[in-house]
């Protein structure tokens, strides 16, 4: 691998610890380290962890943080609770996706607002800050890509907010979903967010760099008291794929539009202003193009990325994501098909490297935690 | 089969010969490697395949990865229980987990492939 990949404060641990390392986004991280399924099912039925540091961090500070990101972003920021995290997406002026985000409103814990933080996918950190930098004009605010000063971990499954609650200091299951706060955990400073990208509950540690290995390995310890470990970035996607959770370069690009990926709720165009808010609301009544589907197949064989979709012999669309789902022991996919054909139930076939199978369109998610 | 007494394709696919038939299947080392195996589309009886030329192809939960024949000659006959059964590809890769059998083409033989010896340095080197 070339020597310029980043690594994440627990690249030493992942090595010594069989993970297959791959380069991804630019960071050498470990796919798997053993069974996909197995890593797959421990985060389903117990607890699974992922190193999730190459996810960019960025910092965002000034008397306007808020009013900026609320002008980048397809949700309304200024009207967030302290602690409160949202989903959004950061979009051109055409409405296509720059990126997915999180963004945190950060509290201190003597309830001085500090600011905004927001995560970022990996592929685009650089194109993100690059964004911020053009669109920056008069607001009064600094961004601060502090990527490589933390390191983020995330754990994720059904006893995943117990097992964190005796190693942290505050009261985690009081916690609201997709909230979050500062906390200490095994006698580290960390700030703690009820969020996750698996569809189980669970949430996301960030943490400085240098306590990563110690916060880990104390993870490691408890969560194979409970039958769970560490999962890599295969079973990461097959758990998001089963969540019916779009991931950017598949299911999201500067040539798709929110609403096509039926991201409404990510959506707020109600008296506000934000960079392709015109183009999205022109998109909206616009019923010819391709929308994101859910499809389930039959057997065993995966419909992957690229494989055309037809009806009656006619190409309708084509699979963003595609594999074999651990949780229903058969292959699922997402891809975007032409609106006539994307009804739940709609009967579709998929073209394999050559040979058609059934596909049925399926409601997303796939999956969801309690059934 | 014992795994010392086969040849074995760079590529990982091992073989036994009898005569002039060849049975073919994939090392443990790859199975080990490719690991979540979900489906297998057998080779059709009849095929002519030539060493280095996708044969048939395995499929795991993270990727679909092409079997290369390893020998020259032609397929007549194929593992029909395997696809249905892909965990003896882990639990017996070199017997149970055969793919398929190869009658050897006039003139073809093994002597391009790699004893046991050479195959485990190359997967050593592999990591």
């Amino acid at each position: 691998m070339a020597d310029t990949l980043h690594r994440t404060p627990l690249y030493d641990w992942h090595v010594a610890h069989g993970g297959r390392m791959v380069d991804f986004a630019g960071w050498e991280m470990p796919v798997q380290y053993a069974s996909i399924v197995e890593e797959h099912q421990a985060t389903r039925t117990a607890v699974g962890l992922f190193d999730i540091s190459h996810m960019g961090r960025l910092l965002i500070d000034g008397p306007d943080a808020g009013a900026f990101i609320d002008r980048l972003v397809t949700r309304r920021i200024l009207d967030m609770n302290p602690g409160q995290v949202r989903y959004a997406l950061v979009c051109n002026a055409d409405g296509g996706v720059l990126d997915d985000v999180l963004v945190y409103q950060v509290t201190l814990p003597d309830g001085d607002l500090s600011g905004y933080g927001m995560v970022v996918n990996a592929s685009n950190r650089d194109k993100i800050v690059g964004w911020m930098a053009q669109q920056r004009g008069d607001f009064d605010v600094t961004v601060n890509d502090a990527t490589h000063e933390y390191a983020m971990i995330s754990v994720q499954g059904p006893r995943a907010i117990e097992m964190l609650d005796g190693l942290a200091e505050c009261e985690l299951t009081a916690m609201r979903y997709y909230y979050g706060n500062m906390t200490k955990l095994c006698d580290c400073r960390v700030f703690f967010s009820r969020t996750g990208y698996t569809g189980e509950d669970g949430g996301e540690i960030i943490c400085d760099a240098g306590s990563a290995v110690y916060i880990w390995e104390r993870l490691i310890a408890k969560a194979a008291e409970l039958g769970g470990g560490p999962v890599g970035l295969a079973a990461r996607d097959t758990l998001r794929l089963e969540a019916g959770m779009p991931l950017y370069g598949h299911e999201l690009s500067e040539e798709i539009n929110p609403v096509q990926a039926g991201l409404d709720f990510a959506v707020n165009l109600r008296n506000r202003e934000f960079i392709g808010r015109d183009a999205i609301a022109t998109l909206q009544r616009d019923d010819s193009l391709p929308v994101r589907v859910g499809l389930q197949l039959d057997g065993k064989r995966p419909a992957r990325e690229g494989a055309a979709i037809l009806r009656d012999d006619e190409v309708v669309g084509e699979v963003t994501s595609g594999t074999f789902s651990p949780t229903f022991g058969r292959p699922i996919a997402m891809g975007f098909v032409k609106p006539t054909a994307a009804a739940p139930g709609t009967m579709l076939e998929v073209d394999i490297r050559g040979s058609r199978h059934a596909a049925q369109v399926a409601p997303l998610p796939f999956y969801q935690r309690g059934q | 089969m014992n795994p010392a007494d086969l040849k074995y394709a760079k590529t990982h696919e091992w073989v036994s010969l009898a005569g002039d038939v060849a049975t073919v299947g994939i090392s443990a080392f790859a199975i080990e490697a490719l690991t979540d195996l979900v489906f297998m589309e057998l080779p059709v009886v009849g095929k002519q395949v030539e060493p280095e030329q996708p044969m048939c192809e395995v499929e795991s939960v993270k990727a679909v990865s092409d079997v290369y024949a390893p020998v020259a000659g032609e397929v007549i006959e194929v593992n029909e229980s395997l696809p249905d059964n892909l965990e003896v590809l882990g639990t017996d890769p070199y017997g149970e987990g055969w793919i398929a059998k190869i009658r050897l083409a006039a003139g073809a033989g093994t002597d391009h492939l790699l004893d046991h010896a050479a195959y485990e340095k190359q997967c050593a080197e592999e990591g």
